[in-house]
């Protein structure tokens, strides 16, 4: 059967319409989700894709996050949907408190934009079981506000209980704390990652192939194993 | 006028680039006694009837401010000379 990836669009969402043909380039369904209407249509897993939610008037993300489709991606995720949030929609997960920490203004206030390259060290989500861990990929980078922070204590944390999804390596685009791109929740069925691994799906458009991996990961994961056999974080 | 004034600022471990790239602009004004510049953010909630202290911290505390990177004060504005 294949399995449906549902991808919301929020007013200014620009990049929905890429989350869901590289949800169809990896051999799911796309379906189309409206940030205003709470029916989740019975989808396998959710991307939140990148753009600017509601202009992000007061921070990033932060009314995005009581939006009526998050209302019900807040209770699914805590169910073990699996939820992928890309730059904004990393932003929205952050301030829905379903992951922690908080992404903030580039360090050197520009607006950053080009290929990057990021280490894969969570391989064990539901949305990076198709990577090795340590594996080097290459994905585009487009943010004003990618700066992830949080206190200490919450980094720590991160650190041990290997919830660092990916770092950025050969140069941090943005500040962000100890280099972090990507973090996972406790249970790894919700992703937010900065770069756009929906960005290089295709040879014609993207740096890579690499992006595609997340998207074949959570196909893998709802199919019930990962590379080593155990089951996926989170899926239902 | 039923005026509360809610006060932004980022929590003063969090790097505040914006006041940053102020305070180094200063000395092309010719200020060299200013040793940090943070920028915050001023929200006026006007309720109808009474000033509701509680809620307004409620509705700071979820939307306003995010409380893992901000701070927040909260006020009631009286005089009406300081709300023009």
């Amino acid at each position: 059967m294949t399995m449906r990836i549902g991808v919301v669009t929020f007013p200014g969402s620009l990049d929905d319409g890429d989350a869901a043909r590289a949800a169809r380039i990896a051999g799911a369904e796309a379906v189309r989700l409206w940030h205003g209407d709470p029916d989740l249509r019975g989808v396998d897993a959710v991307v939140l894709p990148g753009g600017f939610s509601y202009g992000d008037y007061l921070r990033c993300g932060a009314i995005a996050r009581f939006a009526p489709v998050m209302e019900s991606i807040i209770d699914a995720a805590r169910g073990g949907l699996p939820v992928l949030g890309i730059c904004n929609g990393f932003q929205v997960l952050c301030e829905a408190h379903l992951l922690p920490g908080a992404l903030t203004r580039n360090q050197h206030l520009h607006f950053r934009n080009r290929d990057q390259w990021l280490k894969v060290e969570a391989t064990n989500t539901a949305w990076t079981n198709r990577f090795t861990p340590g594996q080097e990929i290459l994905i585009p980078v487009k943010n004003g506000e990618g700066c992830f922070v949080a206190d200490p204590k919450t980094l720590d944390a991160l650190e041990a209980e290997g919830r660092v999804v990916a770092r950025y390596i050969r140069g941090n685009p943005n500040g962000s704390q100890r280099d972090i791109a990507g973090i996972t929740n406790e249970a790894g069925n919700v992703v937010g990652i900065m770069p756009h691994p929906e960005h290089a799906v295709e040879a014609l458009t993207g740096p890579s192939l690499d992006g595609l991996g997340f998207f074949t990961s959570v196909l893998r994961a709802l199919a019930g194993a990962t590379a080593d056999g155990q089951l996926a974080g989170g899926q239902q | 006028m039923a005026r509360v004034v809610v006060d932004v600022m980022l929590k003063p471990e969090i790097l505040d680039p914006q006041g940053q790239a102020v305070a180094n602009a200063l000395p092309r004004l010719g200020v060299t006694d200013v040793s940090s510049v943070r920028i915050g953010r001023r929200i006026e909630i006007d309720f109808a009837g009474e000033p509701d202290l509680d809620r307004a911290r409620e509705i700071a505390d979820k939307l306003l401010a995010n409380p893992v990177i901000e701070d927040f004060d909260i006020r009631v504005v009286q005089d009406a000379a300081e709300v023009a």
